[in-house]
């Protein structure tokens, strides 16, 4: 396919529409709403496709759930304060071992905070956000062709681990418009056997996240954990750029590191060498590859459009091996790079100070 | 040469229920089993328990269910309704599950007219939790959260759930009935049976409400508690056909399925 220039809500549609996705329900909240917008166009233009707006977010996360159990490809979207209520779906799916896809547009919060692009839901979306020992992979795109990749992964990913998939993203994201390539998706790997489609004449089944018995629930809880060290093992992913010969690494993610990479470009104009890590899933977090590139350097710079929430996975992931400053504007401020790139010059001279 | 004339229905599991002596769950799930005997739908049928009494459903139905969340069965049951809309679709709901926490989902629902059959257990208490006040309780009612009754003013008034889904274009038949007794028992049946019918010929959402005796929480014995909706219960919530729209004098007139 050429490629397209597309706004970004508009690029997750698309991507989950030739992928397979064939169950959406939503409810408007800004910054997303152009997502169930395309999706309410596409999904009459698909076979079997199936739009609903619903009557809240809790409603249509439970309507992904039952699409999904009945062997949909099946996804949802929402911004900060509705993912809140969807938690209770989520916890549900991960307990049922469901597949599905949510997508976050993060906006300025708490509360109701506002509808400029935050990053505030990073606690929520890699610590499991919703009640329960569980986990969800959490990938964050940081351009329109992530976007389409990430989404199209995104279900792919659900169906390999049979768990819900989270894509965060923010408001800029969501409403940036940038060219984008829609890569072949691969064919649908899931097994008949996990649908439930009626008994037909053979046993039947069921599917639930009540377990009474104490020890069966340990042990589905530690069937969760296996399953979840097994992603934690297989599928991180992250960017590295400059990080080579870098003095400083800034670690960012999404639009954060867009802004990053900006700021990272003119100082190396500059003549500072300065290098991004960018994770771009944020659960499974990178933490070893983080650990590989501080072998290298030990001055690091996190910076979130929050008040510090990925910086606790930084530190963990560095075990007090390096310098870590934190820089974030949360609440919907978008700094420039410009901005950025004296955070990071104050710092970068600081180190060198340090080290004579 | 004999004739048998009554079994176990065949999609009823071997499990013995756990529900208590003399209450209303363990009729109910037999009609709803031999309802889908009879129609000759287990190969087709996706149930979905509540949380509530009822949690454990898929240890009795021998047909392939999903627990829903507390509330979110008619969401659920959307889902998988709307993906695979030839099988047969059903909620089993609790009054705390169907009319308060679920409230939103129920009432949405009915209002998009989803070809779903919905049976709502109706039994005035939160039964599984302790006998708090359901939305369902009747004035005066005594519950462990409304110890000296409800009050009108405290607590507001119990809800006719089947009476405001009516009046909602997209539902087709909603009855209320009880199984205090066999005459009883024989309506319910066949009203669940019309339910999932209408459900099968494509008409739209269909919902049971079945006033269901809870001698425990009631803190009756089980034939006290079967007088108990005749004499008390039923006032509140009076049996019969709420809305056929296959009749002209229940609703049928303005909706033409």
């Amino acid at each position: 396919m050429n490629k397209v220039l597309m706004q970004g809500n508009k690029v997750i549609g698309e991507a989950a529409i030739r992928t397979g996705c064939r169950f959406y329900a939503g409810y408007p909240i800004t910054p997303q709403n152009e997502l169930p917008e395309y999706m309410a166009e596409s999904m009459c233009q698909v076979k079997g496709g199936v739009f609903i707006q619903s009557e809240s977010e809790i409603a249509a996360i439970h309507m992904v759930a039952g699409a999904s159990a009945a062997g949909a490809r099946a996804m949802t979207s929402s911004s900060s304060p509705g993912i809140s209520l969807k938690q209770e779906g989520i916890s549900s799916m991960a307990a049922c071992e469901l597949p599905g896809v949510i997508v976050n547009m993060m906006r300025g919060g708490p509360g109701l905070g506002n509808i400029s692009p935050a990053q505030g839901d990073y606690f929520q979306a890699t610590r499991g956000g919703g009640h329960g020992d569980y986990r969800t992979i959490v990938l964050a795109p940081a351009s329109g062709q992530e976007l389409a990749d990430l989404t199209m992964d995104a279900f792919d990913l659900a169906d390999e681990y049979r768990m819900p998939v989270m894509i965060l993203a923010d408001g800029m994201m969501g409403q940036m418009m940038e060219p984008v390539v829609f890569k072949e998706p691969k064919p649908r790997q899931y097994r008949e056997r996990y649908v439930l489609k009626g008994a037909g004449a053979g046993k039947s089944r069921f599917i639930r996240g009540l377990i009474l018995d104490p020890r069966a629930m340990e042990e589905h809880n530690w069937k969760l954990a296996r399953k979840y060290e097994v992603i934690a093992q297989k599928e991180t992913r992250h960017e590295a750029f400059n990080t080579e010969d870098a003095q400083l690494i800034v670690t960012a993610y999404g639009t954060a590191a867009r802004i990053a990479k900006g700021a990272i470009k003119r100082l190396h104009d500059a003549g500072l060498k300065v290098g991004l890590f960018r994770p771009i899933t944020l659960w499974p977090f990178p933490s070893r590859e983080l650990q590989e590139i501080s072998e290298r350097t030990d001055n690091f710079l996190v910076f979130e459009l929050s008040t510090g929430q990925m910086i606790e996975d930084v530190h963990l992931a560095l075990c007090g091996r390096g310098y870590v400053n934190f820089y974030g504007r949360p609440g919907g401020v978008v700094p420039t790079p410009v901005e950025l790139a004296h955070v990071i010059a104050r710092q970068y001279s600081k180190k060198d100070r340090h080290h004579e | 040469m004999t004739k048998k004339v009554f079994g176990k229905p065949k999609c009823l599991k071997e499990n013995v229920f756990h529900y208590c002596a003399g209450c209303g769950h363990s009729i109910v799930h037999r009609l709803v089993a031999e309802v889908i005997d009879e129609l000759d739908i287990r190969g087709i049928t996706i149930g979905v328990p509540p949380a509530g009494c009822a949690v454990l459903a898929y240890n009795y139905f021998d047909i392939d269910m999903i627990e829903a969340q507390h509330g979110r069965g008619p969401a659920m049951a959307t889902g998988i309704k709307r993906t695979l809309p030839d099988r047969v679709v059903f909620s089993y709901q609790g009054d705390g599950d169907l009319a308060a926490i679920g409230i939103a989902e129920s009432f949405h629902a009915a209002n998009r007219g989803e070809n779903i059959t919905v049976i709502f257990i109706n039994n005035a208490v939160y039964g599984m939790t302790g006998g708090q006040m359901a939305p369902t309780t009747l004035l005066g009612q005594r519950t462990t959260t409304s110890p000296s009754g409800r009050d009108a003013v405290k607590e507001g008034y119990p809800i006719r759930i089947s009476e405001i889904l009516s009046s909602l274009p997209g539902t087709t038949f909603i009855e209320r009935c009880t199984v205090n007794s066999p005459p009883n028992i024989i309506k319910a049946k066949k009203a669940i049976k019309k339910a999932f019918q209408y459900q099968i010929d494509g008409l739209g959402f269909s919902m049971i409400e079945v006033l269901s005796p809870c001698p425990t929480n009631w803190k009756m014995t089980p034939i006290a508690a079967c007088k108990w909706i005749d004499e008390v219960m039923s006032k509140e919530f009076p049996l019969g056909i709420i809305k056929d729209i296959k009749s002209s004098d229940k609703g049928g007139k303005s909706h033409v399925g």
